[in-house]
């Protein structure tokens, strides 16, 4: 209890600064339009929370008769039968992770790299234009993805990445089972590259603010070029690349159109790379417009629900991580 | 040119553009907005005939939301729609829902093809329904297995290459009809999946729509898919030949699908919700199936009039424009029974004097 006791300060500074010192404008120095604009973004600002708790409290509601007709066994059991009416939802938990995760890993250090490249190495002719495209990624709608990853990734996949994997390192299990190019692979590459340019993007302003006497003085000291952008740049940003990369996990998550169209849509839990899966989002997105039974809308709105949950958990452990480092590097 | 003169060319325009608007709501007040969701498998037939209705009645405007039949179900029996349209006929629960009684209106026939794409196999193939099954439930693995083999025994199958089966992924009338059909011919499919609109499929790969499954099957040699009949014609995919109840292999065509109904006619119930699935008779394509409008038995007669007048037409000038679309016409001797089903509908309410001050 202890411990919970002294945390809950903690968070409760982080999530609203000043809560425990808060400071009262006194009314009479605020002149009357003043008054009117801050009631006003107050206004706003609160009825967008409650449009957040209004929507969470539906889908929880909503998902009330899945959770009392299968408790806890509801995420830990696999079997998605809307026959017999059995709903399990760990294989789209495990679906959603797994692609996520990976995702991020293969499109954080890209991604730092080509953010790298763009401020500190590219010429300005290059830099801006090169930057402009990449920023452009994000305009592109998730359904053209989707469709340019049915029918360009995933045969390219097949075709030229998967057999020579399979060849290679067919030995793991992370590369086994025959080559159909759309599965969990096809979904990781499509989601790291929808995350890329949000995590580039924010990278760049991140390694912007970095003063430049910074850099010039590990120039100064004898650094190379590398181990200048290694200590005065990398290591002074690394806060702001988990926060980038917090953002993009949180986009991966409910990523949803181009997820369904390349993921191959059979719930299951394998270890391979080559098989297919599902994720939270994408069996809304497949079965709630064909629903028969209110069970089965119950099950997909506690989907819902548990997606929500899943993307809360993540933001908020990430976020812990990014304040116990700032602290850190703040007293070190 | 001068500034005023601009002005008074600006002032002109605005004044067009304001009586322009004004006329034209004056129009709108007098068209009857008809509101529907539901099936996406007869899109392409309903979008022809909402199009094609609007030069038989000008005032009679529709909005079909292609959502799926079980959302089309949904939202009509919320109320939110004035018709319906499903691929599977309402259950017995689902109907008891419902405060006014809804009639199933059969539109058109369709037909599940099961398509494949193997290298070096051109031709269409035989297929009976029990190794259908078990190529399914993942139960045949290979295509130069034994039961393949015997049913085309002049074709050269590639050695040891793997079935990638493919299925719809999103919930389907499609799926809904060709579960029911290997429920109806395999008792072991009943026991271990059954039917529905998604089922928990044991083996291979989901595709979104028929577009996904298409594009699977395109992609992936030594697969094996189903979509609506259409798809397979555009697509030039060749497809199998099933076995139907009659013993003979039958491939899906509009001919073969129209004999499907023929053949149901006799056991098709008075409320028209019937499978006609595994049909008896001969030339029979065995997977085939109605699709339904849902209409109220009791509607408000303003806008009740213009949908039984639509309906009216449907059955007569509708029906002919089915097959270029691949589309199955009802039979003659079901269209008759289906206009006396519609004018049964009960129109009531006291909008017929509103209805004259409008036109005045």
């Amino acid at each position: 209890m202890e411990v919970v006791s002294k945390w809950i300060p903690f968070v409760l500074e982080r999530i609203m600064p000043g809560i425990s010192s808060a400071r009262r404008i006194r009314r009479r120095e605020v002149n009357w339009g003043d008054r009117v604009f801050y009631y006003g973004l107050k206004a706003s600002a609160w009825a967008l929370g409650a449009l957040l708790l209004s929507m969470i409290f539906l889908i929880w509601k909503m998902s009330l008769p899945a959770f009392h007709q299968f408790g806890w066994r509801f995420f830990i059991t696999n079997d998605w039968n809307s026959v017999t009416g059995e709903f399990g939802a760990l294989a789209l938990i495990y679906g959603t992770v797994v692609s996520s995760l990976a995702a991020i890993g293969l499109a954080v250090p890209v991604s730092v790299a080509v953010a790298l490249f763009l401020n500190e190495l590219a010429p300005e002719w290059l830099s801006r234009p090169l930057g402009f495209f990449i920023e452009m990624l994000a305009a592109i709608p998730s359904i053209v993805y989707g469709l340019w990853g049915l029918f360009v990734l995933a045969p390219f996949l097949r075709n030229y990445i998967q057999p020579p994997l399979a060849d290679y390192l067919g030995f793991t299990p992370l590369f086994s089972g025959p080559p159909m190019g759309v599965g969990m692979m096809a979904a990781v590459v499509i989601l790291a590259i929808m995350i890329m340019p949000t995590i580039t993007a924010i990278c760049r302003e991140v390694f912007r603010a970095i003063p430049r006497s910074n850099k010039e003085a590990a120039l100064g000291l004898g650094a190379t070029r590398w181990e200048m952008l290694k200590i005065a740049v990398l290591r002074s940003s690394h806060t702001g690349i988990l926060g980038a990369t917090i953002l993009g996990l949180g986009r991966a998550l409910g990523e949803t159109m181009a997820v369904t169209m390349v993921i191959g849509n059979n719930p299951l839990i394998s270890a391979s790379f080559f098989s297919s899966g599902q994720t939270m989002a994408s069996i809304l997105a497949n079965q709630y417009a064909e629903a028969d039974s209110l069970l089965q809308l119950s099950a997909l709105s506690a989907v819902a629900f548990t997606l929500f949950l899943v993307s809360l958990l993540i933001n908020g452990l990430a976020r812990l991580i990014v304040w116990r480092v700032h602290s850190q590097y703040k007293s070190g | 040119m001068s500034v005023i003169s601009i002005r008074s060319k600006f002032s002109i325009v605005c004044a067009g553009v304001i009586v322009g608007f004004l006329s034209l709501s004056s129009f709108a007040a007098e068209t009857v907005l008809i509101n529907g969701a539901g099936a996406t498998f007869p899109y392409p037939l309903y979008a022809k005939w909402f199009s094609s209705y609007r030069e038989v009645d000008k005032s009679v405007e529709f909005n079909y939301q292609s959502i799926g039949s079980g959302g089309g179900i949904r939202q009509f029996l919320a109320g939110t729609t004035d018709f319906g349209a499903s691929d599977a006929p309402m259950k017995d629960d689902e109907l008891a829902q419902s405060k006014v009684p809804i009639l199933h209106i059969p539109a058109t026939l369709g037909a599940v093809a099961v398509t494949f794409n193997l290298p070096g196999v051109k031709d269409s193939l035989n297929l009976t329904p029990e190794v259908l099954a078990k190529i399914f439930m993942g139960e045949i693995k290979k295509w130069d297995d034994e039961e393949i083999l015997k049913l085309n025994p002049k074709v050269a199958m590639p050695k040891n290459q793997y079935i990638i089966v493919c299925y719809r992924s999103d919930g389907s009338g499609t799926t809904a009809v060709f579960t029911e059909y290997l429920e109806k011919v395999s008792p072991d499919w009943k026991k271990r999946i059954g039917s529905g609109k998604s089922v928990k499929w044991p083996a291979g790969l989901g595709g979104k729509g028929n577009e996904g499954v298409s594009s699977l099957v395109k992609q992936n040699p030594g697969s094996i898919g189903y979509v609506e009949m259409n798809y397979a014609f555009e697509n030039k995919f060749p497809v199998f030949a099933i076995k139907n109840a009659k013993g003979e292999f039958v491939l899906p065509s509009v001919k073969s699908v129209t004999k499907a109904a023929e053949a149901s006619l006799k056991v098709l119930p008075e409320d028209f919700r019937v499978s006609i699935t595994e049909a008896a008779g001969s030339d029979v394509y065995p997977i085939s199936a109605y699709t339904y409008l849902l209409i109220y038995q009791k509607m408000e007669s303003h806008k009740g009039k213009k949908i039984v007048e639509f309906l009216r037409w449907a059955m007569g000038k509708g029906q002919t424009m089915a097959a270029s679309l691949n589309y199955a016409p009802l039979p003659n001797q079901l269209v008759k029974r289906v206009l006396s089903k519609i004018d049964s509908i009960a129109l009531e309410g006291g909008s017929d004097k509103k209805e004259g001050h409008k036109l005045n």
